[in-house]
């Protein structure tokens, strides 16, 4: 492999590809069922899918609001005229003998993603992004002499965002396929669940010496972010080494193994297709007003930058903030505590939700989150009021997180109320300050390390449940300081 | 023998003087009299039957069936239809049965007719004589040894042979209009998207419409009047007028501006169809119409133009035709392109191999633009200069075609030849408009279609002012 200074010579230019599915109930241009992970195959497929005469696709009303909301994630907004063709070449797996995309006047045209690489701000523009319908999946069985085609997922929406060639490292791919995921699914595009290939990544790889850019490869197919980033760290080298050699960059299509960590060559530019393009005469152009580009500004969820900018204004640190960020259910739930309660219970309920999230992780199960905002202010409200310690909080919050009963009565249940009665907790104090004379005097000669010492014995007698303040509160009044 | 009226058929049967099943025996029988014509492909025999004894059962239970209560119709084979294969008298469908209807079907079973049979096409609808059929050529009800014209002879041929009171058809370039014109009887080509075409095997999307075959106008209102408007399974689809299409009192021709399309009337026209054109002419301004000379420039383009765009169309509606999940599949082919090559090679005729080159040329890169865009160029131009003349006519006529129907086999071996059949039809598919061809008299027995032309969404008017014509003729 060439050494990293031969390495710095180069300008590595990527460009990104990606394929969002998006969330809707039926497919792009027909009525079958869009959901087809768990479906045995060609069960969700009719006369449309399948390609029969006379069968005409008609567009699903969900997805151009779901592209215009990807809009304006994407920082742009939808095109007020849009159109679909058809793109043409045979395949057992696309019954038409087309497919039906959007070729020179797509959906989203514009628009720029910006995220943040080692606390840097990154820019990646966007060219464009086009509506498609996918193609069914074909398996081929080793050693038999036939192959298998499933049409339950032809049809399905695809929007397939095409970035400008702004990457210059597999830091900044990465980056920016987490937040395009990031956007996608705060914005309810799409399910972006990166196991059932909702999201899938083709990079455009090139490096040169000079002004010029290289030839580049794309490697299809990459379906989580460390494939991607582990992707283009391959390529750049495989094309440096390549080039250091004398060798040339074939433009060509590459495949990823991802046991391997290599990228293949699966063709070439030679085998290019003509693929005929030509407006689909049985679907009408997309118009949209001005009013209905509004209306689509106007249902925006939060995005998650609106997201970093509430976490950062209650005072948390950036890296906790991405943790809470890569769980959208987790941002969206301290978000709604800001609103409803203000910063202090939105800090305190983010650390409670707060899951450390791996360098790799990606696509953390929402589901069973059944807790409401409001019991999640209450809890935060009785430590506030010092009704509830900190680690007892905890404990509530475990059975909180399963049951979503009220906090009050979990604590109660648990016997974790804290005791602010001065009696009770003066009687304790009396107890402490006899079984730790020494301690007591130290504190009257002015050590206040020794209260701490104290409180602590309080709060072991009283099983955790007095008032902390409280506790020294009267420490300090029955030794008559 | 000859049929009553639609609306007298339904009414009889809907009052329980006729049988369904009688309609549909005597409309069985009547092809099976006379099947050397070749009109059609198939019958639905054993569906039609049983629809037949529903309906009767139903009415005898005192239920209202519909406004076509027991009428028999036959379908080009070309839509979707229980009952029977759907071949559109091509070799690479033979075998293939429908799993759903297509909604014309749907909207007329709903209001009580019955389909008895599928009729003998051009294959996949392309061409001007049924001679393209991969079964057999329809021949001429008025002379055996000539064509019905096309593609929707067998349709044409079935109506003016009594096998049926209407037929459906498709009109892509004329033909619903020429097989009308060269057998006698009207063929209506509604405005674009007035009729769903979900389920009617694609032959080019951006022209193709369904319409009605029948004796009078009277009856292709009705028809058109059941089987018109939106459908949510046809996005090109449009409402329907809202006082619909039947007509109980035409109205007069008096003050109706007619324009006489100037194009239509000069070369290329045979002098004897022009006196027929021209009588028709005068009888209209005899009643009343204010009738003068339209030119419309780019129509002498019109040919060229939807020869490329229907092709390109056609190549792209045929490619599903590859023999990997219905239709005709080539044995034993030696890999998946042997089997693509193979079924379709096999499958597809002369002519859908012709358009699907010249399509597949017109759609290649280096070509779009030249022909493909170009040509869309030129459709506007005509759709604009179409809307400036109906700025100031009511309609359009001219001859539906340039001659009486042509000899079996006379232009089999030049395509070119054939295509010119179509020059009087073309543009208003291009266009979009409503046509109609109504019988204007015979040459030698021979008949002759008057082509009366409309604007967009007026066809309920111009069925009114053809109803008028058709009076005077």
């Amino acid at each position: 492999m060439a050494s990293e200074s031969v390495k710095s010579q180069y300008t590595v230019t990527i460009g990104i590809e990606c394929h969002v599915q998006l969330k809707t109930k039926t497919k792009l241009f027909s009525g079958a069922d869009n959901d087809a992970r768990e479906a045995a195959p060609n069960t969700l497929v009719n006369h449309i899918d399948f390609g029969l005469p006379g069968a005409l696709p008609v567009l699903n009303g969900e997805a151009v609001p779901l592209a215009a909301k990807a809009a304006f994630a994407l920082g742009t907004k939808p095109q007020k005229f849009s159109k679909f063709d058809r793109k043409h070449y045979f395949y057992p797996d696309l019954p038409m003998g087309y497919q039906i995309t959007q070729f020179d006047e797509p959906i989203i045209l514009g628009g720029e993603v910006t995220f943040d690489v080692n606390g840097e701000i990154k820019h990646v523009g966007i060219t464009r992004a086009h509506l498609e319908a996918d193609a069914g999946k074909s398996t081929h069985p080793a050693g038999r002499d036939y192959s298998l085609v499933d049409l339950n997922r032809a049809g399905t929406p695809l929007l397939e965002i095409v970035s400008e060639p702004d990457m210059h490292s597999a830091a900044e791919a990465k980056g920016y396929a987490k937040e395009l995921y990031l956007r996608m699914k705060y914005a309810g595009v799409s399910d972006a669940n990166l196991y059932y290939g909702n999201m899938r990544f083709d990079v455009n790889v090139s490096v040169s010496k000079t002004d010029e850019w290289g030839t580049r490869t794309e490697t299809k197919n990459l379906n989580s972010f460390r494939s991607v980033e582990k992707a283009v760290e391959y390529e750049v080298n495989r094309q440096i080494d390549e080039l250091e050699k004398g060798n040339e960059i074939i433009q060509e299509t590459r495949g990823w193994d991802d046991t391997l960590l290599q990228t293949f060559s699966q063709r070439t530019k030679e085998d290019a297709h003509d693929y005929r393009y030509f407006p689909d005469p049985d679907i009408p152009p997309v118009v949209l007003t001005d009013e209905q580009i509004a209306e689509f500004e106007t249902s925006m969820a939060k995005l998650p930058n609106d997201y970093r900018e509430i976490l950062l204004s209650v005072g948390l640190e950036k890296a906790v903030i991405e943790d809470i960020i890569a769980v959208p259910n987790t941002a969206m739930t301290v978000g709604r505590v800001y609103e409803l309660a203000g910063g202090s219970h939105a800090k305190r309920v983010a650390f409670w939700l707060l899951q450390p999230q791996s360098d790799d992780s990606e696509d953390i199960t929402e589901e069973g989150q059944r807790v409401s905002d409001e019991n999640l202010v209450k809890l935060s409200q009785m430590v506030e009021d010092n009704k509830l310690s900190s680690t007892a909080a905890k404990e509530v919050l475990a059975d909180l997180l399963k049951t979503n009963d009220d906090p009050e009565k979990i604590a109660e249940s648990k016997n974790l109320l804290q005791v602010s009665d001065e009696g009770a907790i003066a009687e304790i104090v009396s107890q402490v300050l006899v079984d730790n004379p020494k301690a007591a005097e130290d504190v009257k000669n002015g050590e206040m390390k020794a209260i701490g010492f104290l409180t602590g014995q309080v709060m072991k007698l009283s099983q955790g449940k007095a008032n902390p303040a409280l506790a020294q509160q009267l420490i300090k009044k029955q030794l008559g300081l | 023998m000859a049929w009553d009226s639609i609306a007298t058929i339904a009414a009889k049967v809907n009052a329980g003087e006729v049988k369904a099943v009688d309609l549909v025996e005597q409309s069985l029988r009547t092809i099976a009299e006379k099947s050397s014509f070749n009109a059609i492909i198939a019958t639905t025999e054993d569906r039609a039957k049983e629809r037949a004894s529903q309906i009767d059962a139903a009415i005898a239970a005192g239920e209202s069936v519909g406004r076509l209560a027991g009428v028999p119709f036959i379908a080009k084979d070309n839509f979707l239809v229980f009952g029977g294969e759907t071949t559109a008298a091509s070799n690479i469908l033979r075998g293939f049965e429908a799993p759903y209807q297509s909604t014309a079907i749907n909207r007329l079973e709903a209001e009580g007719a019955i389909c008895v049979a599928k009729a003998n096409l051009d294959a996949f609808a392309h061409g001007s004589s049924t001679e393209n059929s991969d079964f057999f050529t329809t021949k001429n009800p008025h002379d055996e040894t000539r064509v019905p014209g096309g593609s929707s002879g067998g349709s044409a041929a079935s109506v003016v042979l009594d096998l049926a009171p209407f037929a459906l058809g498709t009109d892509t370039g004329g033909s619903i209009r020429l097989p009308a014109s060269f057998t006698g009887c009207v063929g209506y080509k509604p405005t674009y998207g007035l009729v769903s075409r979900s389920g009617v095997v694609a032959m080019a999307s951006s022209t193709d419409v369904i319409g009605p075959i029948t004796t009078s106008v009277e009856d292709a209102a009705i028809v058109l009047d059941v089987i018109s408007g939106k459908d949510e399974l046809d996005s090109t689809t449009i409402e329907k007028d809202a006082q619909g299409y039947v007509v109980d009192a035409p109205g007069s021709l008096k003050g109706k501006k007619v324009g006489v399309i100037k194009e239509y009337m000069g070369e290329g026209l045979n002098p004897a169809v022009k006196e027929n054109i021209v009588k028709a002419i005068e009888a209209m301004k005899a009643a009343g119409a204010e009738v003068s000379e339209v030119s419309l420039p780019s129509l002498p383009l019109a040919l060229a133009v939807y020869y490329i765009v229907c092709p390109a169309e056609v190549s792209s509606n045929l490619s599903r035709y590859d023999g990997q999940r219905y239709g005709y599949t080539k044995q034993d082919a030696a890999d998946l392109n042997d089997s693509y090559i193979g079924s379709r090679e096999l499958g597809f005729g002369k002519e859908a191999k012709r358009r699907i080159m010249i399509g597949t040329y017109v759609l290649s890169s280096g070509y779009y633009d030249a022909y493909y865009r170009k040509a869309q160029t030129v459709r506007t131009k005509l759709i604009n200069e179409f809307a400036a003349a109906f700025e100031q006519y009511d309609v359009l006529v001219g001859p539906t075609a340039p001659d009486i129907a042509f000899k079996i086999g006379e232009n089999a071996e030049d395509p070119l030849q054939m295509y010119l059949t179509d020059i009087m039809t073309v543009a208003v598919n291009l266009v979009g408009v409503p046509a109609i061809s109504i019988p204007a008299g015979t040459i030698q027995d021979m008949p002759v279609g008057f082509q009366i032309i409309g604007k967009q969404r007026s066809d309920r008017e111009l069925l009114a002012i053809a109803a008028q014509t058709e009076a005077i003729l």
